[in-house]
């Protein structure tokens, strides 16, 4: 043995000069961890040592168990399935509707003079508070949830996709007009692609508020379903069902938006704005 | 093949931008039109381009009436305005119609403006320089037979504005369009044109034309030349003091 020492493995893979800013230290979803970890941490053990009521605040791993026996009991995958199921469905329509009225508002001024200030004057109603006459109207089972969801889906996709449409740079326009594009071929080639990014924004707001519509059609009458475990919890003084519903909620909706942008990006990968990483 | 008569152009906010614009251009002619900003410079080239519509007289190309904007007039912005979607080759394609031809006509003119290797860059990966000439390619590939140029390269640095300049004489050598160059840039005229025309005042009006029959490519510190920018520079500044 010497007493040189040998480049280790790091040091030849190291490449010469200051590592860039984002390459020092901790990854970053490392970094994001380090709040939520700590506060499960002290959370368990606040509990354990008796300093938090578990009673009303059960600790993380009764929790953890709580999701666990859900799952095993089988019921689990069903209230998950339909909340999810009914999520789906009424973004399905939401969106849907969202898109094309708004594409037609946004494209057509004359369409947008006659129906955006009706929209925007619906839109200044709670939409949960259609949530007694849509029961009424139609009844108390799937369809009026679904309803309920796609409403709450539809304006933010409505309002972003018609603005964004609206606000497309009017340099570019020109040049379509220059390159003798019809109505239809400007819609497609130019005003679209333009507004994609902002639409991808709209659609992401309006799962999230699907996810929270979701929660208040459950609360109203639900045989199953995460915003039933949420009732349930409360009736039968079980808090630790009602934060793993909570739990599983975040999940579900982190989950799905995560989807969302990942699509999103395949198709905006052209922006040149401040970094990818305002998403996700 | 570029004839204006008696055109004027007031706007509906009352103001009148042009008048009285009398002006030809032959076809393959390189027509420059020098004036200080707000002269209605560009206001005669989006008349020609059926941007806009004349208020008074005849806008004709190619012996017929412009109505609105057609695919036989290419036109370079001052800005590149490319889709910011679409690559380089898209975008030169983004005139075209015939899905056919489509890939070698796109290619010949992503070659005739130099960017061969770059046909597949985003927008936001080109210099100002290669987006300008990515806008050119775009105006060019339906060869179309009179070439507009907005101010095309005022918003370049001048080492580039320079290149393009040079660049543009190769490309217009293609297959020679009528073209008409607005500018404020007396040197950038004086090398690229074949007449100057000096706009000025408020309503523009034609001040003065300049025949230059030097050969091209010239050469910028050649005395000839200097002897053009200071005629140049005399006409537009009668052409300011008659404002």
């Amino acid at each position: 043995m010497t007493d040189i020492a040998l480049p280790t493995r790091q040091d030849r893979e190291r490449p010469a000069g200051p590592l860039p800013q984002s390459r020092r230290g901790l990854p970053r979803w490392l970094v994001g961890a380090v709040f939520p970890v700590a506060a499960i941490v002290l959370w368990e053990s606040g509990a354990r040592a008796g300093v938090i009521s578990s009673r009303l605040i059960p600790p993380p791993s009764e929790i953890a168990s709580t999701i666990a026996d859900l799952a095993a009991a089988g019921e689990l995958l069903g209230h998950l399935l339909s909340t999810t199921g009914r999520v789906l469905a009424g973004f399905a329509l939401g969106a849907m509707v969202g898109t094309v009225l708004g594409a037609a508002t946004g494209v057509s001024s004359r369409f947008g003079a006659l129906f955006d200030p009706s929209l925007q004057a619906l839109r200044n109603i709670p939409s949960i508070a259609w949530t007694p006459l849509f029961i009424l109207w139609f009844g108390i089972f799937e369809t009026s949830k679904v309803l309920m969801i796609a409403l709450g889906v539809f304006f933010p996709v409505y309002l972003t996709f018609s603005g964004a449409i609206a606000s497309v740079d009017r340099k570019l326009v020109e040049v379509g007009r220059v390159h003798g594009l019809s109505r239809a071929g400007l819609i497609r080639r130019i005003l679209f692609p333009a507004s994609l990014p902002t639409y991808v924004i709209g659609l992401r707001n309006g799962l999230g508020l699907g996810w929270m519509f979701v929660v208040a059609a459950e609360f109203l009458g639900a045989s199953r379903g995460l915003g039933y475990l949420l009732v349930d919890g409360q009736q039968t003084g079980r808090p630790a069902v009602i934060i793993a519903a909570i739990v599983l909620f975040a999940v579900l909706g982190k989950f799905t938006d995560r989807l969302l942008t990942g699509v999103g990006t395949r198709f905006t990968r052209w922006q040149d704005g401040f970094a990818g990483r305002a998403g996700a | 093949m570029i004839h204006l008569r008696d055109v004027a152009k007031r706007f509906p906010n009352g103001l009148l931008a042009v008048s009285d614009v009398d002006l030809t251009v032959e076809a393959s002619e390189i027509v420059a039109v020098i004036g200080p900003s707000g002269c209605g410079k560009s206001t005669v080239l989006r008349l020609i381009a059926g941007l806009e519509t004349a208020t008074a007289g005849t806008v004709e190309v190619a012996g017929h009436q412009v109505v609105g904007p057609d695919r036989s007039v290419g036109l370079v912005f001052q800005e590149p305005r490319l889709m910011p979607w679409l690559t380089v080759a898209q975008n030169v394609a983004f005139g075209l119609e015939d899905r056919d031809r489509k890939r070698a006509v796109v290619n010949e003119a992503i070659e005739r403006v130099g960017l061969g290797p770059f046909s597949h860059c985003l927008p936001k990966e080109l210099s100002g320089g290669m987006a300008q000439r990515t806008a050119i390619a775009r105006a060019l590939v339906t060869k179309p037979p009179v070439l507009l140029l907005d101010e095309p390269f005022s918003s370049l640095d001048a080492f580039t504005r320079v290149d393009l300049q040079d660049h543009l004489l190769d490309v217009w050598d293609w297959y020679r369009p009528t073209t008409f160059l607005v500018t404020h840039d007396i040197d950038e005229a004086l090398t690229l044109a074949d007449r100057v025309v000096v706009f000025g005042g408020t309503p523009g009006v034609v001040r003065a034309e300049l025949t230059l029959d030097l050969p091209r490519p010239r050469d910028r510190t050649a005395r000839d030349f200097h002897v053009l920018q200071d005629r140049a520079r005399a006409e537009l500044g009668s052409s300011r003091v008659g404002a």
